[in-house]
């Protein structure tokens, strides 16, 4: 496979692209079975974290999978840069551009941001999320997951449940799901939902009308609590009632051998309860350790310089 | 211009090459319990396991299979024009305190088994490793040699072995072939 040397989003991927770092993510999985987890892939080079928003799993998953490649690690302490005191992007990617940084892996608040990094750096660059726009490791870790549990994704059915319209975990995953033959589904109070939604994914209110689309996989979004209090947004408590998975709702999934994920961090009590995390067919531990495996493959594929 | 193919081996000597392979580890190991065949991607995978095929037939030896990829190893990676596909490690035995032969089907420089010996050691401390080759093309360019060879040829630098197992290639074949440029 040619290499490339930014990993923006999903949509500029090949299916032959997405394949080839899909499966290439298994015999990176195969090493955390071993005393060693380590191979010297990219030894002497140099891998750095920028987030301009907080995350600690996100960031965390893409050191491990540096460090198990043999990449040197680094952090960009955003609170404590010149960042606060004015600095512009472009005049920290030329900082970092004269450390000679390798990959570059990114996230923002402001979609497009990684882009614009990515026209102005020699380093490979890897979006870790930006605005609602897209989280390609992120989707590529979710159909890892969902690979290794459906020998054939195609006609496997998906439902999104939460705050689609401002989520980049829905719009990326849902892509890729679709890419890869699957259906996919929206259940979101009207005030989350798109205003546009590509006729081919079905837009539910309720969780009865869902359950009847007979979805194989119910995929739940993190409800973000600093978006509570604005108009038009129910409260947690509504919310869970309406659109989170109770523990009655949990039993219908037990009935019916449904699989669960969620991105995480998840709000206990609000899009998911006790006995969801603990549902047997709930996926989202694999989705963690996967996520080390994809990336490892994502680093593993791109190459700094490459030409685009 | 294209350039020329010569036989090395004839089908019926390589099968022979593959049974005296098979001899010298077990002559080389004597009183052995098991012996730990561990093929190097893409064509050591079926040379091992032919190997394996002939010592089970003598009986008395336990043989484990095993599969390394040496793709992430490589000193030259990073020169690739294209990133090559993984096929990941095999190794579903516990390697330590085991003698373990690796098997490639042709040495040349060394680069590939020092490379496969440094991903075999991340599965473990075997008791001993050894190296088994279909054909030793000399010119090594790193200290290592195989401790079992079924042929050993000088070749000019413009020259390549090429050896086709029906496994993967759909026949038995081992040949030189003369590039038509030298770099």
């Amino acid at each position: 496979m040619t290499p490339r040397k930014d990993l923006l989003d999903i949509a500029s991927l090949t299916d032959a692209e997405i394949a080839f770092v899909l499966d290439n993510a298994g015999p990176f999985k195969d090493l955390f079975k071993r005393s060693v987890k380590k191979v010297p892939t990219l030894k002497g080079q140099t891998m750095l974290t920028l987030f301009y928003e907080p995350s600690t799993r996100t960031r965390s998953s893409f050191e491990v999978a540096a460090s198990r490649l043999s990449a040197d690690v680094t952090h960009f302490d955003i609170e404590s840069s010149s960042v606060v005191k004015g600095e512009s992007i472009l005049d920290t990617v030329e900082t970092l551009e004269a450390m000679r940084v390798d990959y570059i892996v990114v996230r923002h608040k402001q979609a497009g941001t990684p882009n614009l990094i990515a026209k102005n750096t020699r380093a490979s660059v890897i979006n870790a999320g930006d605005g609602w726009h897209a989280h390609p490791t992120q989707a590529l870790l979710d159909a890892f997951t969902l690979r290794e549990i459906h020998k054939n994704l195609s006609g496997c059915r998906v439902l999104i449940v939460g705050d689609i319209q401002h989520s980049r975990v829905a719009r990326s995953t849902s892509l890729i799901f679709r890419r890869l033959g699957m259906e996919v589904a929206y259940l979101a109070p009207g005030s989350m939902m798109p205003r546009e939604v590509p006729q081919e994914i079905p837009q539910f209110g309720n969780w009865t009308d869902a359950f009847e689309w007979k979805p194989d996989v119910i995929y739940l979004l993190r409800v973000q609590g600093e978006r509570m209090d604005e108009p038009f947004i129910p409260s947690a408590a509504e919310y869970h009632r309406n659109y989170g998975l109770t523990d009655e709702r949990v039993k219908v999934l037990r009935e019916r051998g449904l699989h669960l994920m969620h991105p995480g961090p998840v709000n206990r009590g609000v899009e998911i309860t006790d006995a969801g995390m603990n549902y047997e067919r709930c996926l989202i531990n694999q989705q963690v350790e996967n996520g080390i495996a994809v990336r490892m493959s994502v680093l593993y594929w791109l190459r700094p310089g490459a030409l685009e | 211009m294209p350039g020329n193919e010569r036989t090395l081996l004839t089908q019926a000597q390589m099968a022979a090459g593959v049974q005296a392979l098979a001899q010298s580890i077990l002559t080389a190991n004597p009183g052995a319990e098991s012996i730990a065949l561990v093929g190097v991607f893409t064509r050591g995978v079926p040379l091992a396991k032919r190997i394996a095929a002939e010592i089970e037939k003598t009986g008395g030896v336990k043989v484990f299979l095993g599969t390394i990829d040496i793709t992430q190893y490589r000193d030259d990676l990073s020169t690739f024009q294209m990133v090559p596909k993984l096929e990941g490690s095999d190794i579903a035995f516990d390697i330590d305190d085991l003698n373990v032969v690796l098997c490639d089907e042709v040495i040349y420089t060394g680069r590939s088994v020092r490379a496969a010996l440094d991903e075999l050691l991340n599965f473990g401390r075997p008791k001993r490793v050894q190296l088994a080759v279909l054909v030793d093309r000399c010119g090594r360019e790193f200290p290592v040699q195989p401790d079992f060879s079924a042929l050993k040829v000088t070749l000019a630098p413009g020259e390549r072995v090429a050896v086709r197992f029906t496994e993967v290639d759909g026949e038995d074949a081992c040949t030189v072939q003369t590039q038509a440029s030298t770099r």
